[in-house]
């Protein structure tokens, strides 16, 4: 293992053009499924299953609401210096 | 031909065998063990055999049929590949331990009885401990003796319900079991234990993160899913379980988004596959059951893979926290590949091994109407792909550069990591031969457009939220810290409780010192050094008195009296009157 720090080798995220692709590729995704919707014939258990983007926007709302859970509940509730233990 | 060779003999046997070899042909002989086991496995038909005269009982040490076969067969690769992946290990005690923790975790799946299955449970937990102490630290040695406690309580409860259910129902047989009374409840207990149920889980999260980078890949993979079969064998249907299962599932994915150590976020987001599989034995319908098989069977090698990839990391860096990582995708691409695929393979992608057998257990759940617990499973499907899908690789090997330009992990290691991962896809295209070894007829299509669009929405947007959050720099911050959990209950309770026994203790030592030591004790001895001298001179006094004797000549006779004393030198007849006074006083009072 080194530490190279003069003059490195530039790697695929090091260059700000292909993390910008990068993300126009993933939008373009995100877009996509949300419009793939409308051609997909649902045959679903439950009733939401069917709303229009039900597991889009569920999956970024739990994720949202997980995070913040996480942050501001349980980390204060739990979260102790590293030698906590000793 | 006799009885068929026994899975777990010949893991105890290449222990032993290993035991006497050089280095190099013990490691060759690591990675044949399990070649040699499968090609054994694909021979045995069903049936039980070895059976054994145990005082009233027979054990049969060896029943073979579709259950206990996948489980097989998954242990076995599970084996295979982690020996690859440890190739360059040369630490027998570490090699040897891994042998026995395999055999006996087959001992417990091929098990036909209750007694036999107790025996391996008792191994699997003692070779675990030795693969956490090979470690040779002091964390991971204070952690191994943590995880002895909390199995040695396991496997009492599990031996007293044994004792129990034999004495009530006259059979040792390894059954599917009524939670009805406390014999079948102290069974289901020592399960639990070892299944990592809510409150019962802190063993894992305390201990697999640190063991060895070798010695984590083969924990992860054997007991949480020996408890797993034996669940599904006893206490399939048991209603209780999808609860728990549902509850297993949601609480670790909090403490995995805030957790720093990456190894430690696997062993939460472990708890959460094992979760599903729990919920699905719970559900107890053939699809559920199918479903927490093949989960479990796709969740050994997926997990194992992220493990493998997170042991490559912190073997070739030397850490394993999020604080310390990123960035390793420059000089690690491979490793990271490898990674990303456990990633969507954990996260069920569609074309990824979860996504064929985990929403099975979410169908049944949904056809059986459990509502509550389908939003908690779909809750939990988001969330896994949060901190086990994006979060590891993400920290790992991008995120903020580290700096660290380590080397690609060695070509072993990346020979393991490859048949994981392509494991995980083969499975996750072309799930058919999966479900041909499962033990119910799978009925079940995983791949439909509103499967595929439902899924693919869900974890994309998911992502979504990750990108949002990371971007506005909401999302937590990794921080050098420890999150408190259950183990804090028995990690400062024993100690409380140390200190509290100390208090007390020291209280009566010091309190019989006081009283006995320095009060009674001394008391006595001095009554008796001075007893008689003061006794007489209390007697004389009067007389002295009476006759007039001045205060020097009294202080002459005292120490005259109390001199005779000592010496024993007093007038035999004072002792005689005393000795006749005394029969005197009992004569009157009888």
């Amino acid at each position: 293992m080194e530490r190279e720090s003069v003059q490195e080798k530039q790697y695929l995220f090091d260059k700000p053009k292909n993390v910008r692709r990068l993300f126009r590729l993933y939008y373009a995704v995100l877009a996509l499924l949300l419009l793939a919707e409308f051609g997909v014939d649902h045959h679903a258990i439950f009733p939401w299953e069917e709303w229009p983007g039900f597991y889009a926007v569920f999956g970024f709302v739990a994720c949202v609401a997980l995070v913040l859970a996480a942050k501001y509940v349980l980390r204060p509730l739990v979260m102790r210096r590293e030698d906590y233990y000793g | 031909m006799g009885e068929p060779i026994a899975p777990f003999l010949l893991f105890f046997c290449g222990g032993l065998l290993a035991w006497a070899l050089p280095p190099k042909a013990r490691r060759i002989l690591l990675v044949l063990v399990p070649v040699v086991g499968l090609w054994n496995l694909s021979g045995l038909g069903s049936g039980a055999h070895w059976h054994v005269s145990f005082m009233d009982y027979t054990l049969t040490m060896m029943r073979v049929d579709k259950l206990s076969l996948i489980f097989g067969y998954i242990f076995h690769i599970a084996a295979f590949i982690g020996f690859i992946y440890a190739f360059h290990l040369d630490d027998r005690v570490e090699q040897i331990a891994i042998m026995i923790h395999v055999g006996s975790a087959l001992g417990i799946v091929f098990a036909g009885d209750l007694v036999t299955l107790f025996i391996f449970w008792e191994v699997l937990s003692i070779a675990s401990v030795f693969i956490i102490w090979a470690r040779r630290r002091p964390e991971a040695t204070r952690a191994g003796f943590r995880y002895l406690l909390v199995h040695a309580a396991g496997g009492l409860f599990l031996l007293g319900g044994i004792v129990l259910r034999a004495s009530e129902v006259g059979s040792i047989d390894f059954v599917h079991m009524e939670l009805a009374d406390l014999a079948t409840f102290l069974i289901f207990m020592g399960f639990g234990i070892n299944c990592a149920w809510p409150g019962l889980h802190a063993w894992l999260t305390d201990a697999y993160p640190e063991s060895t980078v070798t010695g984590t890949v083969f924990l992860s993979a054997f007991t949480t899913k020996a408890a797993v079969y034996a669940l599904a064998r006893g206490f399939a249907g048991t209603g209780a379980l999808i609860w728990v299962g549902a509850l297993m599932t949601a609480f670790p994915i909090f403490y995995a988004v805030i957790e720093n150590d990456l190894r430690r976020v696997l062993s939460y987001s472990l708890i959460n596959q094992v979760g599903f599989m729990v919920c699905g034995i719970g559900i107890g319908t053939p699809l559920a059951l199918n479903g927490a098989i093949s989960h479990a069977f796709n969740d050994i090698l997926f997990k194992a893979l992220l493990f493998m990839a997170m042991g490559a990391v912190m073997y070739r860096t030397g850490r394993i926290h999020a604080t310390d990582l990123g960035g390793l995708y420059r000089t690690m691409p491979l490793t990271c590949v490898f990674c990303m695929v456990g990633a969507a393979s954990i996260s069920a992608f569609p074309l990824f091994s979860a996504f064929v057998s985990k929403s099975m257990v979410m169908e049944a759940a949904a056809l059986g109407n459990m509502r509550i617990v389908w939003f908690i499973l779909l809750f939990a499907s988001a969330g896994v792909f949060h901190h086990a899908g994006i979060k590891i690789p993400y920290f790992a090997f991008f995120s903020h550069d580290s700096g660290l330009r380590p080397k690609e992990a060695p070509l072993h290691m990346l020979i393991a990591m490859g048949i994981a991962a392509f494991l995980c896809v083969f499975i996750g295209c072309a799930p058919g031969y999966l479900y041909s070894l499962l033990p119910y007829e799978v009925g079940y299509v995983p791949y439909t457009w509103p499967h595929v669009l439902g899924q693919s929405q869900l974890l994309f947007f998911s992502s979504l939220a990750f990108t949002l959050l990371i971007l506005s720099g909401i999302y937590p911050a990794e921080m050098r810290a420890v999150n408190l959990d259950a183990d804090w209950f028995y990690r400062k309770g024993a100690l409380a409780l140390y200190r509290g026994a100390q208090i007390t203790i020291g209280a009566v030592g010091w309190l019989s010192s006081k009283v006995v030591v320095g009060g009674l004790v001394r008391g006595l001895a001095s009554y008796l050094r001075e007893g008689p001298a003061k006794t007489t001179i209390a007697l004389l006094y009067p007389a002295w008195l009476v006759e007039g004797t001045g205060g020097s000549e009294i202080g002459e006779r005292k120490k005259r009296v109390r001199l005779a004393m000592e010496k024993g030198a007093g007038p035999v007849g004072i002792g005689a009157a005393a000795a006749i006074f005394l029969l005197l006083l009992l004569f009157l009072a009888s």
